[in-house]
């Protein structure tokens, strides 16, 4: 089973999250911060990971560049969930090395149409 | 609840207009599809609003009725995989045997709010170089003006541009106003928007190297779906390609198209060159 790490400083959103992900059979891991995540990854690479923007001791920016310098960590494909969604805070997020970018709000459908865009899922 | 007599009623006014069948027990589906039209007309109720249009007769509101009742759902790169058969497949053999002289037109029929046009758009677009000054003609049809105008504004909400659209193709081929986006003009430009009612004649439309018409003969009965389909074929060149819905089939209802094996929802014309076909490796 694939895994995917969840991190989101709101308890509420990676509940939700972790229901849609849970559905489309991955494996889930959450963490609370970019410093969690990275330690998450050291312990065990995901397959996927569905990013916050803006959280408290390390934001999901600095979680990605982080996670590219890691050994195996050009692996996982890194989808940016968040409410900045402008065009410059989308540019600089391709830039740092995500993969794909979510708008909040977002639902189940779209989920899973960037795990498919980005091969985590295979289309139905 | 709507009573049944105006249920069946729509249903039949509806059929006449559009080829759609409503099936009679889909009554949640009227009401929720109505009620937008009743309040824009300023009708206190559905009922109102389809009683007036029993009384007057009246070939507008009926029209309205109808457009309402339509399934408009579509979204960016619906399926993946007609418009990676477009590309990979369809579109180099295509370019080569119209060469950089000749002119390529596409049709989507039934287009809705312009999602699947558009793609094609960014597919011939990000295509360009390969395509050696291929001159391309993208139209794009539905009978429904409403949301005609719609297509042709190319604005579409965060929600609609997160459905089947990488972010890759987001940040290229769209400007951001506010929490809306629009498709640049570069590609706006290269489709052109018309309406057509797929039961009407559309032989005023010309010939076409690849038709989409994608999920839209199973609304249809049988015996609209033969029709539409004999009328595609006369639109379709000799080695012109139609495009269905993956749900769809054109077995029992043309004699004019037959399935290119191994790529599900893709046709070739029964007497078309046999090149056409070969061309297409066993998958």
């Amino acid at each position: 089973m694939k895994t995917c790490l969840v991190v989101d400083d709101s308890r509420v959103i990676r509940k939700v999250a972790r229901k849609i992900i849970e559905e489309l059979e991955f494996e889930c891991v959450e963490a609370a911060d970019g410093s969690e995540a990275l330690t998450a990854c050291r312990t065990k690479m995901p397959d996927a990971v569905l990013l916050d923007w803006n959280m408290p001791i390390m934001n999901g920016l600095d979680f990605v560049k982080a996670l590219r310098q890691e050994e195996a960590g050009d692996k996982p494909v890194v989808v940016f969930c968040t409410t900045e969604n402008d065009m410059a805070h989308i540019t600089e997020a391709l830039r740092a090395g995500a993969d794909e970018y979510v708008m909040k709000p977002f639902d189940g459908e779209i989920i899973a149409s960037k795990f498919v865009q980005t091969g985590l899922l295979r289309a139905s | 609840m709507i009573k049944q007599d105006d249920i069946t009623f729509v249903a039949r006014e509806s059929l006449k207009r559009s080829g759609l069948v409503l099936s009679v027990d889909k009554g949640y589906l009227l009401e929720s599809r109505l009620a937008p039209l009743a309040r824009d007309e300023g009708y206190p109720s559905i009922e109102a609003l389809i009683s007036s249009a029993r009384r007057d007769n009246s070939d507008r509101l009926l029209w309205a009725i109808t457009e309402a009742l339509a399934t408009h759902e579509t979204f960016f790169f619906r399926d993946n995989t007609p418009f990676d058969l477009f590309k990979n497949e369809i579109l180099p053999v295509l370019s080569r045997s119209r060469g950089s002289v000749g002119k390529l037109r596409v049709w989507c029929g039934a287009c809705s709010s312009g999602q699947e046009p558009y793609s094609l758009a960014m597919i011939l677009e990000e295509e360009r170089a390969r395509l050696n000054g291929l001159q391309v003609e993208i139209v794009a049809t539905d009978m429904a003006p409403r949301i005609l105008e719609k297509a042709k504004s190319g604005v579409y909400s965060q929600f609609e541009v997160q459905r089947g659209l990488p972010i890759q193709r987001l940040i290229s081929h769209f400007e951001q106003n506010g929490d809306q986006w629009r498709i640049k003009p570069n590609i706006r430009q290269m489709v052109t928007f018309k309406r057509q009612n797929l039961l009407e004649n559309f032989g005023a439309l010309g010939q076409f190297d690849v038709i989409f018409c994608r999920n839209v003969l199973i609304y249809f009965d049988t015996e609209a779906k033969k029709q539409v389909l004999t009328n595609l074929a006369r639109q379709t060149a000799n080695d012109g390609y139609l495009i269905m819905g993956a749900a769809e089939t054109v077995v029992g209802l043309s004699k004019q198209y037959a399935p290119v094996e191994g790529r599900r929802g893709l046709y070739l014309r029964n007497d078309g060159p046999p090149s056409a076909r070969k061309k297409f490796a066993a998958a």
